[in-house]
């Protein structure tokens, strides 16, 4: 995980922090509040109000420490401390983060049906056509490109998706962890990481495809 | 024992990469993907996609100095 490696155990974090030790306090601050930010703007409306939900929590740490039992990891914790001021400011901005599995989201299907042979085809339930490769990430000159849309297609995601991807696959956090951070069941954090990235696999190939078109177009130009 | 179809094995990617599957269900994913260069490049894609959101560059997400100044001073004096 990000930065993780450079900060001492968390034993030895808990008890500086506990003793008011402000290196300690400031080595967490600038190793954690980056990634604190975008979890939080993954959950609330604007940068600016995802960084006052940063200091809100980093405020509510400073008061909570002596709570902290140790029962999860250290960052666990503070990051479940974002997660809760982060919801609670959604909610006051308007925004509900609906944290129940919304309808069809356990079980239709994450990839088109259309894309794979129905009853009376020769191989029912087999792909059509083959999904057509990528170009590898050596071959994509646009690679900036490919982020942007990336970037487009998490913001299009429904909430609770949007905070299970960017948790697991952005921040790098293990599914234990996350199930941890967001209180959820081990089940549901894999339905919807399941679902998030299906629909940003889909936007890249969508992408793919769109920019294949264009080159073949250009080459076909005398 | 009945061979996956590619519409079952794309709804089991996740699980299959995060070896949450049972052993039997992991055997046939593998069986199938051996077999099937279509599920193959959508594990490929899937993995792709993961990386690439991985890969993100740092957005403009650090502590202003002035945010940064104000916790420090309240974790010197922390609000009662």
């Amino acid at each position: 995980m990000r930065d993780q490696a450079e900060l001492p155990t968390d034993a030895e974090l808990v008890d500086r922090l506990r003793n008011r030790d402000e290196d300690a306090f400031a080595l967490v601050l600038d190793a954690w509040s980056g990634g604190m930010a975008r979890v939080a703007r993954s959950i609330v409306s604007t940068h600016a109000s995802a960084d006052e939900v940063v200091q809100d929590a980093w405020l509510a740490v400073v008061q909570g420490i002596g709570r902290f039992e140790g029962r999860s990891s250290l960052k666990t914790w503070v990051y479940r401390i974002l997660v809760n001021t982060a919801k609670r400011r959604a909610m006051r901005e308007g925004r509900q983060v609906s944290w129940s599995p919304v309808a069809g989201e356990d079980d239709s299907p994450t990839v088109d049906p259309a894309r794979f042979g129905g009853p009376d085809d020769r191989f029912p339930g087999h792909w059509l056509a083959f999904p057509a490769p990528w170009p590898s990430p050596e071959q994509d000159m646009l690679a900036g490109e490919v982020q942007a849309h990336v970037e487009v297609a998490l913001a299009e995601l429904p909430d609770r998706q949007r905070v299970v991807i960017t948790l697991r696959d952005v921040e790098g956090y293990s599914a234990d962890e996350v199930s941890s951070i967001l209180q959820i069941s081990a089940a549901n954090q894999r339905v919807l990481l399941h679902r998030a990235r299906a629909l940003v696999r889909g936007k890249l190939e969508e992408y793919f495809v769109a920019s294949a078109a264009t080159d073949v177009g250009t080459e076909a130009r005398p | 024992m009945t061979d996956l179809n590619c519409d079952q094995l794309v709804e089991l990617v996740t699980d299959y990469l995060d070896g949450a599957l049972d052993e039997e269900t992991e055997r046939r994913v593998a069986d199938h993907l051996v077999g099937c260069d279509g599920c193959t490049t959508y594990v490929q894609q899937i993995r792709r996609t993961i990386t690439t959101l991985g890969s993100a560059p740092p957005a403009d997400v650090e502590l202003s100095d002035e945010a940064r100044d104000a916790l420090l001073a309240a974790f010197r004096e922390p609000p009662r």
